[in-house]
């Protein structure tokens, strides 16, 4: 069984600054690293390959250091990199990324058959989600987000059962093959890399393509040109109000902070208690 | 049997690096594996970075090295509780090429440094910690990571990870060291807009101020303080061997309050926003204590051997240069196919005809003299301070008077003699 996963290169959010005057991310603040959930979805396609066989190729569209990215795929065990990368690409929404992901896998299934497509839940920049099933509605195979089991493969009948995530519990579906998933974290532990995979990954040069390499590109629909999204307001969401900053010196602090608790332990489910 | 290498080193600290980069650009097939998330993302040091010695590993390395200040101007302070001798030098032929010495923030640097033996052909592999060397039939034949499938195997393994140096512990090179034979230090990152450490320093854009300080900012324990200017940033730290430490029950951070705290020093780290804390040992046992450097397919390197000059605080230097002399060392055993002790063993005394054996030794007895007679830092420097205060207040003594009750407060707690010999002592531990 052939999968392809769908990466992304993204800046890391728990560092990343919002500049307070235009209220856009500072992305120059942060590390680049790759998208949380892809990493997840590139194990789950190790652990497939382990019991199905077959290839694991990650695509990712993006700058040139995106590169470092599709490495670290190869640390976890993806077997090829494709980087997709080109100033036409450019200023891409989620229409247009996904129109371009589809045109490389389009070109990818030239050489060789894809039974699953993998992208992760959504990106922690864009957060979106879309990508994903705007790739399989083009490819026409069916989408099933949000999974957090692959609990059977059929490969004979073609068929695949997994498990998702919903509001209020979970769902088992039945699909055919090939189809799209995107993955949610519970679906695995990313494990510790094996040394020959590091030193693959070290030496590892991604193939890049550019829109030329591409077939049949309408290249209205790349990049800005092809982004109908319209961003009309940005702002950073409100801070919650009413903290209390504890100062002084450690002994102090810690006093205060063991008296707050002591008189808010209500919150904690605490009743009663006297002071000592 | 996975993949076999020339040469292992293991750490991409600078003398690591060093190694890496020189063999590998000797043609050697080369695997540097470090344990953090990228070389340098937790390495510590005050900052001065030496031209001197990366010069002969990279050509005119400040073109393109991350550096933060070219050092103009060394500054040494002898602090009191309230007051300060002060003495330095300044120059401003250090603020041209070739320079001096730099300035830099080591996670900057040593990311840079390593990516420099990447493109040599060094293969860099980070977040993965080098557990043991794999010894066959008594020779170090490779070394064992945490990571499944993680054995892999080298003609040599250079072991350059820094003072704890576990792996030569491990190989019996040497024993823990002893608290005497170690600083702890610890600094932070203090983030300053540039134009307030131009002014603070008295110096223009593209030049730095080190300043080291000597006795109440170790509270008169064997020790420095140090405060060192990058662009937009300023390193402050403190350290004493750890067995003071522990002696007057210091904890290191209260240490450092007390250093930017100190009425001297407040006015220079005022306002500046810690953007990182760090703690490191420093090696500080010097020539008594350099551990066994060759063994049959081993050598050690850097701070792991004890290369570390404290009384000049040079190390980085002492790193680079041990790297590359090891590297070095590898090619030419390559050439027999012999890499035994016997054959690694002229690293060991090339060590000792350079700088490094030769300064190590010149200062052999230094810490133990400055640790076993802690009057130098606790009364001589409180006493200079004494006999300015005395000479440069005016208040209608004669100055002939003056000379003589300083004369007298210097001698008064040991006598004449004891003076005398004190300061021969403390020459003689630094001649
Ligand atoms: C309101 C808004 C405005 C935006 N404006 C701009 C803009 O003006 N200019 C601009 O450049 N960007 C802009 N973006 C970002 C851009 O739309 C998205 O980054 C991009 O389309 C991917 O969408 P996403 O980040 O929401 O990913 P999601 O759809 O959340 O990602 C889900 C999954 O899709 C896959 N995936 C996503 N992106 C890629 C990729 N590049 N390569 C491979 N796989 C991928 C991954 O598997 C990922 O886990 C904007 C985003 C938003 C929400
Ligand atoms: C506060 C402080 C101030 C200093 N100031 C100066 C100064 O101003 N100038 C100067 O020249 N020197 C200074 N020094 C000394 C200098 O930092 C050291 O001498 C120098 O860093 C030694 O280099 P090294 O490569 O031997 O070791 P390190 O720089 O310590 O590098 C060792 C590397 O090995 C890695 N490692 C360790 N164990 C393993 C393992 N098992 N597996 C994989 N990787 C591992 C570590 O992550 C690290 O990257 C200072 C030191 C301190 C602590």
């Amino acid at each position: 069984m052939n999968i392809l996963v769908c990466i992304k290169q993204v800046p890391d959010t728990k560092i990343i600054k919002v500049n307070p005057k235009t209220n856009t991310l500072d992305r120059s603040s942060a590390p680049t690293i790759l998208n949380p959930y892809d990493a997840h979805a590139v194990e789950e396609a190790v652990r497939l390959r382990k019991e199905h066989g077959g290839k694991i190729i990650v695509l990712s569209m993006g700058p040139p250091q995106a590169r470092l990215a599709i490495r670290k795929c190869i640390e976890i065990g993806a077997d090829e990199g494709y980087l997709i990368s080109d100033r036409r690409f450019a200023g891409a929404d989620t229409l247009a990324t996904s129109y371009a992901l589809f045109k490389a896998i389009e070109k990818l299934k030239e050489e060789e058959g894809i039974e699953l497509v993998l992208c992760g839940k959504h990106a922690i920049d864009g957060d979106t989600g879309q990508t994903g099933p705007g790739i399989a509605r083009r490819m026409g195979i069916p989408p099933l987000t949000n999974v957090i089991k692959v609990e059977e493969v059929d490969l004979d009948k073609k068929l695949m059962k997994v498990r998702r995530k919903i509001e209020n519990g979970y769902e088992l579906i039945q699909t055919s093959l090939p189809c799209l998933l995107t993955i949610e974290k519970e679906m695995n532990e990313v494990s510790y890399s094996p040394l020959p995979n590091m030193m693959r990954a070290a030496r590892y040069e991604p193939i890049v393509w550019t829109v030329d390499d591409l077939n049949d590109v309408d290249i209205k629909q790349l990049g800005l040109k092809g982004s109908p999204t319209i961003v009309g307001k940005m702002w950073p969401p409100e801070k919650s109000s009413g903290a209390e900053m504890i100062e002084g010196s450690t002994k102090e602090q810690v006093e205060k902070l063991l008296s707050v608790t002591y008189e808010k332990r209500e919150l904690f489910g605490v009743k009663g208690g006297e002071k000592s | 049997m996975s993949e076999k290498f020339d040469v292992i080193v293991v750490g991409a600290g600078p003398a690591g690096t060093s190694c890496a980069y020189t063999a590998a650009q000797k043609g050697l097939k080369v695997l540097l594996i470090e344990r953090g998330e990228y070389p340098g993302s937790k390495n510590v040091m005050g900052g001065i970075l030496y031209r001197k010695q990366l010069e002969e590993i990279i050509p005119e390395f400040w073109h393109e090295a991350p550096i933060e200040r070219p050092v103009v101007e060394q500054r040494f302070w002898f602090l009191d509780k309230e007051s300060m001798v002060t003495t330095s030098y300044k120059g401003l032929e250090w603020a041209k090429e070739p320079y001096n010495n730099f300035t830099v923030l080591r996670a900057k640097f040593d990311k840079w440094f390593a990516e420099k033996a990447v493109e040599q052909g060094a293969l860099l592999i980070n977040e993965t910690v080098v557990t043991e060397c794999i010894v066959e039939d008594g020779k170090v034949v490779g070394v064992r990571t945490d990571r499944p499938d993680g054995d892999v195997y080298a003609d040599v393994v250079v072991l350059a990870d820094g003072v704890n140096s576990l792996l030569a512990k491990q190989l019996g090179f040497h024993k823990e060291w002893k608290p005497n034979e170690v600083a702890l230090t610890v600094m932070e990152v203090l983030k300053l807009p540039s134009k307030t450490i131009n002014e603070r320093f008295n110096v223009q854009n593209n030049q730095g101020v080190s300043v080291e300080m000597f006795g109440d900012a170790t509270h008169g324990l064997l020790g420095t303080g140090f405060i060192y200017t990058n662009k937009d940033s300023i390193n402050v730290g403190v350290g004493t061997t750890l067995s003071s430490m522990i002696k007057k029950k210091l904890k290191p951070y209260d240490l450092l309050e007390h250093v930017k705290n100190h009425p001297m020093i407040q006015p220079y780290v005022e306002g500046g926003e810690t953007l990182e804390y760090l703690a490191h040992l420093i090696p500080e046992g010097g020539y008594n204590t350099v551990p066994k450097l060759v063994g049959d397919g081993v050598i050690v390197t850097g701070d792991a051997a004890q290369f570390v000059n404290a009384i000049h605080r040079e190390g980085s230097n002492m790193a680079m240069s041990s790297g590359k002399i090891a590297a070095e060392t590898i090619a030419k055993a390559k050439e027999t196919g012999d890499f035994s002790e016997r054959s690694l063993d002229s690293y060991r005394t090339e060590i000792y005809d350079s700088f490094i054996g030769k300064d190590l030794k010149k200062y052999k007895d230094a810490a133990h003299t400055f640790e076993e007679n802690p009057q130098y830092f606790q009364e001589y420097v409180p006493l200079m301070n004494q006999a300015m205060n005395t000479f440069f207040t005016v208040d209608g003594t004669p100055k002939w008077d003056k000379q003589k009750k300083i004369i007298a407060k210097m001698t008064a707690g040991r006598g004449k003699i004891g003076l005398a010999k004190d300061m021969y002592k403390a020459w003689k531990a630094v001649k």
